[in-house]
């Protein structure tokens, strides 16, 4: 049960096109998250990530197929399904206490006010937004936004958190560090996470597995890639890691050239069913030792 | 020392009121130089204006002396067609309460209906493109005969006339809610009623005040219309009947204090419209 917590089963999604055809978005998708992992989704834009996010949220529904989380089939939004959205799509009219409270009081409405509150102020706090709590979200910079999201999101202790590029509006240095924080929340927590992303280097420091979508239209899973670097990683220090220009090498081939070409040449015996996991070969030391004498 | 452009806009302004006063008061005063001596009898009967020149239009001195009578009693009753002018304004606004608020009550539950429902929307469109054009004061007649109670037409067609802008205000501001807004609504599994009162009213409502100020600002002008019709009490009955009692002077008096009434009703939902308007 627990290997496949979140279990997209033969889902496909199609929108009407003009002149009566349909695009196909993707057809009978396979895909399986362990509970407690955190998987990123890498794919060029339009491969319809963020459809399999929408549809995994419960915003969109699939034309065919079912998504199973814990066993159970989704039916639409739930507050077992956490959003980070990638606008952060906070209330403008509350504060930042006002939409943490808005979701505290949407999870535990016999909650009294002052419970809501102390509730929410624990996630604000959490993110580190502490004495920012009554400021409007047009007081607060890009990455104070997110984090807000973030801490609305957080503070319902959903059972899966959704990701859809929530940091992919801020400066590099701002998405560092909500980089970390995120990783650093998550593990303590256990939080199962499903993320979508562009960006190979966050999905790198992140994802404990990140899977390769094709390009759409009649996007595929590619192929899901274990992400061999140790669980204590630290952001600035990856690229020291020996595994790591390997599982970079191998995400940015993918983004260049086979999520283009993939289709072509599908293997005879791939089952849609089941994406291969790919495990990228570490270099060892010696052998690059080796090569330097 | 340079003034400030409030205080030279203050300064202009004075300057274009003591013109616009002097212009006036030098145009309609009478000049001493008649014409011919006439029989006392016949310059009696006809006037200072055939006498000594003098315009029927009174001037702003004789404006202003009015005011200051109407503000010094300004509700006494001296019968159907002699009342104070702030009892006349009282039945004005009573009726444009009554009226605007029968409007509020419908359009904007109706507003947030048309809003949310793109069937809806269709299907009472073709009615109110062709109802909203209509000028309140042809549903007049209709009202009578129907109502069969002339106060209750004028409010009537007050009613009517704040309708619309109401309407189609709220239906505009509650279908361009963010979706992004609505989703997080969904994600948190809000109910429909919560839902329209925590996302969807403070979203929409900077739209629905714009409509609503819309909304005054035609019921004051119409109300005044609609008493010229009807009769009997309000601002603008007295209009009409000082222009009967060609009291030019009245109807000036009138003309200023309505301005100065639906300037601050304007204020006042100006300022509701700040209150609920949300920085983004």
């Amino acid at each position: 049960m627990n290997d496949r917590f979140i279990s997209f089963e033969g889902i496909a999604r199609r929108y009407p096109a003009p002149g009566g055809a349909q695009t196909t978005i993707f057809e009978d998708l396979w895909l399986g998250v362990p509970k407690g992992e955190f998987v990123c989704v890498i794919g060029h834009s339009g491969c319809g990530k963020t459809t399999l996010l929408n549809i995994l949220a419960g915003l969109d529904a699939p034309n065919g197929g079912v998504v199973l989380v814990d066993g159970k089939e989704i039916s639409g939004p739930s507050l077992d399904r956490a959003v980070i959205f990638q606008g952060h799509a906070l209330l403008p009219w509350r504060t930042v206490l006002g939409n943490v409270a808005y979701a505290v009081s949407s999870r535990h409405p016999k909650k009294s006010k002052a419970e809501v509150e102390e509730h929410a102020k624990r996630f604000i706090k959490l993110v580190g937004l502490e004495g920012s709590e009554h400021k409007r979200p047009a007081e607060l910079s890009g990455g104070m936004k997110q984090r807000v999201g973030i801490a609305r999101a957080l503070s319902i202790e959903p059972k899966i958190l959704l990701m859809d590029e929530p940091f992919s509006a801020l400066d590099a240095l701002t998405r560092g560090t909500l980089q970390e924080e995120v990783r650093r929340i998550c593990r303590e927590t256990g939080q199962t996470v499903f993320m979508i992303t562009h960006d190979v280097d966050e999905a790198i420091y992140l994802a404990d597995r990140i899977v390769l979508m094709t390009n759409g239209p009649g996007a595929m899973v590619a192929e899901t890639v274990v992400n061999p670097l140790p669980v204590d990683r630290e952001r600035t220090d990856l690229h020291k890691n020996p595994a790591y220009y390997p599982l970079r090498n191998h995400l940015i081939d993918f983004l260049v050239t086979r999520s283009r070409t993939f289709r072509d040449a599908v293997p005879a015996d791939r089952d849609p069913r089941r994406p291969p996991a790919v495990t990228i070969p570490v270099p060892q030391p010696a052998e690059s030792l080796r090569t330097v004498a | 020392m340079r003034l400030s452009i409030g205080a030279r806009a203050s300064v202009l302004s004075a300057v274009i009121l003591v013109v616009f006063l002097l212009a006036w008061h030098i145009a309609v005063r009478g000049t001493t130089t008649g014409g011919p001596a006439m029989d006392p009898e016949y310059a009696k009967l006809m006037g200072l204006t055939a006498t000594q020149g003098k315009s029927a239009m009174p001037g702003p001195l004789d404006v202003g002396a009015k005011l200051i009578e109407h503000a010094r009693r300004p509700f006494y009753d001296n019968g159907p067609n002699d009342k104070g002018i702030g009892i006349q304004l009282g039945w004005s606004i009573l009726r444009v309460a009554a009226g605007y608020g029968l409007a509020v009550l419908l359009a904007i539950p109706l507003g947030f209906l048309i809003g949310m429902s793109p069937m809806v929307s269709r299907a009472l469109d073709p009615f109110i493109q062709i109802l909203k054009p209509v000028s309140p004061l042809a549903w007049m007649p209709l009202a009578l005969y129907t109502i069969k109670d002339s106060g209750a037409s004028a409010i009537f067609v007050i009613f009517i006339c704040s309708v619309w802008p109401m309407l189609v205000n709220t239906a505009f501001g509650v279908a361009s809610v963010r979706k992004e807004w609505l989703n997080v609504a969904r994600t948190l599994e809000v109910g429909p009623w919560r839902r329209a009162f925590t996302v969807i009213l403070p979203a929409a409502a900077p739209t629905i005040l714009t409509g609503m100020r819309i909304s005054i600002g035609i019921a004051w002008l119409v109300i005044v219309a609609a008493e010229m019709l009807v009769g009997g009490t309000g601002i603008g009955y007295f209009v009409w009947n000082e222009w009967n009692n060609l009291s030019i002077t009245n109807v000036i008096t009138a003309i200023l204090v309505i301005g100065l009434v639906g300037m601050l009703l304007d204020q006042m939902l100006a300022r509701a419209a700040r209150a609920v308007t949300f920085p983004e």
